[in-house]
């Protein structure tokens, strides 16, 4: 028994596990005390008001407003646990985007623009075609692959540039991120017939409503949009109320499919020998340049598949004047893929861990006097924290591993004990040596 | 002409100062990809700085009397006061990249995302809104902005052409940042502590079996780099963002990256290169209303070009220019490589 509990807890597994907790709880920590700090200096907020917030930081998911009194009331929430699962459905995919470019050793800061050329794919695809023309399902088959693909063909821009002359891709990446920006915005501005009709800085709608346009027999008429939204799967009804779709369920399975394609093919090991070591990678015969553009090729067609299911939802408005800021769902992928240190797998807790905060932000702004930017405070501490993620794996490495036979004498699996034996054979080696 | 030359200078200035700034940080071995954060915090800090001054009725009255030296004087505290705290910004950076030698590229990311939800989350609580001006009122640009008439010239004399483009409608803030280029750039190449801080970016190795202390020569170089940031940060939202600060530098920071790639980390190219990419800048932001041979008639906007394009110019030059000079460029040799003493 002993033996078992030891050798997980000295998986490296556990202690990657073990250092993403480590950093989500100090990010947590520090929005609170930023929380109380400005609650505290401030006037016309105050100790009780702060104290809400920070309740709000750590439990906003399941918070269910106010009652009555106006104190916050607590229980499960179905609808923001939906809104929660919706919005983490694009932060898994250009979380794996981020993830599969790291592992290639690429710093894939693109997943902003890459997301955007996929938006503008996949609406102009599902709402170009009619409805009359093709069935529904396949008209959201074919918007789902232009929109990888859209992503697909942008990444490989700065996956060219990388492999072929030598620019660094972080650089090329935030250029293609602002060219996109505006390629988005010229598309919309230009086309026209997918604005909204009532309110044209908004794209149309593709579920039904009364604003939508689209392509019916040739002409661009108003009908309330061509329904080809994903499907709900009756998830509408286990959390009613919420956004929630299958999109979430397509983002698990390609988590999945990227997982085995990391760790069981060739392709996946390749990938990862270029990322490990370019030069040896290319004297062992792996294309490296080849690799490096498909890498990004890959990234950006999950980025793009991402924007895909968030804007098939159908019940969501995409402001197309995109040209002055970059979607978030991009660059939260970045946190995204560290929290999860890369893995896949990991990758769809953090997603939904990212989307919590973002409820967290809401239910804050809604009702307390802070407002949502403490959760992007939040995760910028997270990500700092996963900058050296490797030295609190070195620090949990050093306490577990020391002196194995202070560890059994600590008695039969006592946890506290054992920590505390660790530490107390650390600080004895730390004399000796 | 004169208005092409002033707006190019305007959108120059400050990509000038951050990429002197980038190239302290990677001369002395780090990759300071949070220049772009460290602007925005800059600029958060100076206008807050300069907000609150306004209210001071020292400075108040100065305005009402139109006391213009005592004006300068604020808009050089608020500089120093962005210059100041971008420092302090950045020594997170040099904390986890010297200190606990963590990758540079994701400690300059995370600053980059913590300087924009810092300061919208503060200026959302102290102006409930999301931008925050220099002045209550309008014309927050009469404080520092210097006209004919601050210099006690009479508005109808004309200066020339010189006196018009250089003296009339100018912000001092310019000239200082021309002039600390300068200074900056020959205290890289001419002194004893450049030769030291560069020889840090190349071979730390050999820098500190030479008695140079890796460690604190990379601290200054970052901290240099973060003040020159939060400055330029500061300029930008006083010269060209409409003196507010908004959580945003439209890309200025990253920009000023590719113009130190650009000028090959080298001060002299990089000043050209700011100044090509000031002129797009100023394209893109007044195409329409740039008269080049001032025959009265708006050639750019004349032409059968979308605005989208004019604006997409500035990044595409920059990919494009990167492609034709990336075989020429030299980077400093270790930059973002943690110094590791035991190594050899």
């Amino acid at each position: 028994m002993n033996d078992q509990s030891r050798t997980l807890l000295q998986r490296d597994g556990t202690k990657t596990i073990l250092a993403s907790l480590i950093s989500i709880v100090i990010g947590l920590a520090v929005g609170s005390v930023l929380v109380l700090a400005v609650g505290l200096s401030s006037d016309n907020l105050g100790l009780s008001s702060a104290w809400e917030g920070i309740r709000l930081i750590f439990l906003g998911l399941f918070s269910t407003g106010r009652n009555e009194a106006g104190a916050l009331s607590w229980g499960f929430n179905p609808q923001s646990i939906g809104n929660m699962l919706f919005r983490a459905t694009p932060l898994i995919l250009t979380g794996l985007s981020v993830s599969v470019a790291f592992k290639t050793g690429l710093f894939n800061i693109g997943a902003p623009g890459q997301y955007l050329m996929g938006t503008l794919a996949t609406l102009a695809i599902a709402l170009g075609i009619p409805s009359t023309a093709l069935p529904s399902p396949l008209i959201w088959l074919l918007a789902f692959l232009g929109g990888a693909l859209a992503g697909a063909l942008w990444g490989c821009i700065p996956g060219l540039v990388k492999a072929f002359l030598n620019i660094n891709e972080v650089l090329a990446c935030i250029m293609t991120n602002w060219i996109a920006a505006n390629l988005v915005t010229w598309f919309f501005d230009a086309t026209k017939v997918f604005q909204n009709t009532v309110e044209n800085t908004k794209s149309s709608y593709i579920y039904k409503t009364a604003y939508g346009k689209t392509l019916v027999d040739g002409a661009w008429t108003y009908v309330d949009g061509n329904g080809v939204q994903t499907a709900k799967l009756g998830l509408d009804k286990i959390f009613p109320g919420s956004q929630v779709n299958a999109g979430i369920l397509i983002a698990i399975v390609i988590a999945i499919g990227v997982y085995i394609l990391m760790t069981k093919t060739t392709l996946g090991y390749q990938l990862k020998a270029c990322g490990a070591n370019r030069h040896a990678a290319h004297y062992a015969g792996i294309n490296d340049k080849r690799n490096i553009v498909l890498s990004m090729a890959i990234a950006g067609a999950l980025s793009g598949a991402g924007a895909a299911l968030y804007w098939l939802a159908g019940n969501t408005e995409f402001f197309w004047k995109t040209y002055q800021s970059l979607p978030t769902a991009g660059f939260n992928g970045i946190p995204v893929a560290l929290l999860a240190a890369n893995h896949p797998i990991g990758v769809i807790f953090t997603g939904c861990f990212m989307s919590m905060l973002n409820i967290v932000g809401l239910q804050l702004t809604n009702l307390t006097a802070y407002n949502e930017y403490i959760t992007d405070v939040i995760i910028s501490v997270i990500v700092y924290l996963s900058a050296f993620s490797l030295l609190i794996k070195m620090l949990l490495n050093a306490r577990k591993t020391n002196k194995p036979a202070a560890i059994v004498d600590s008695g039969p699996d006592s946890l506290p004990e054992e920590k505390a034996a660790a530490e107390d054979s650390a600080a004895k080696g730390g004399e000796q040596a | 002409m004169t208005f092409l030359i002033q707006q190019t200078l305007l959108y120059a200035v400050p990509l000038m100062i951050v990429a002197l700034a980038g190239v302290f940080a990677e001369r002395s071995g780090i990759i300071n990809l949070a220049l772009e954060g460290i602007m925005i915090f800059g600029a958060f800090v100076g206008v807050f700085f300069v907000n609150l001054m306004q209210g001071v009725s020292f400075f108040s009255d100065a305005y009402a009397a139109k006391n213009w030296l005592t004006l300068q004087g604020l808009e050089l505290l608020a500089m120093l006061a962005a210059a100041a705290l971008g420092a302090v910004f950045s020594l997170l950076l040099s904390f986890a990249s010297v200190n606990l030698k963590a990758d540079q590229t994701i400690g300059g990311t995370a600053l980059n995302l913590m300087a924009p939800a810092l300061v919208l989350f503060l200026i959302r609580i102290i102006a409930n809104q999301n931008t925050l001006g220099m002045a209550d009122g309008s014309d927050a640009a009469s404080w520092f902005m210097i006209k004919k008439s601050t210099l006690g010239i009479d508005r109808k004399t004309d200066l020339g052409f010189l006196g018009e483009t250089f003296i009339n409608k100018v912000y001092l803030a310019t000239y200082v940042c021309i002039l600390l280029f300068i200074v900056l750039s020959i205290l890289l190449y001419k002194t004893k502590f450049g030769l030291r801080l560069r020889s840090c970016g190349e071979n730390p190795q050999a820098a500190d079996s030479l008695g140079i202390n890796v460690y604190k020569m990379r601290y200054a170089g970052t901290t240099i780099s973060g003040a020159l940031a939060g400055m330029g940060g500061f300029v930008y939202a006083l010269t060209t963002a409409n003196c507010a600060s908004t959580g945003d530098v439209a890309g200025f920071g990253f920009l000023a990256l590719a113009v130190m790639i650009f000028g090959n980390w080298k001060p002299l190219n990089i000043a050209g290169a700011a100044l090509l990419f000031g002129l797009f800048k100023c394209i893109a932001a007044s195409y329409t209303s740039i008269d080049i041979n001032g025959d009265g008639i708006c050639m750019l906007a004349k032409a059968p070009i979308s605005a989208h394009v004019y604006r997409m110019l500035p990044y595409l030059i920059t990919l494009i220019v990167l492609a034709f000079t990336s075989k020429k460029s030299r980077a400093p040799k270790a930059e973002g490589v943690p110094y590791d003493k035991g190594l050899r």
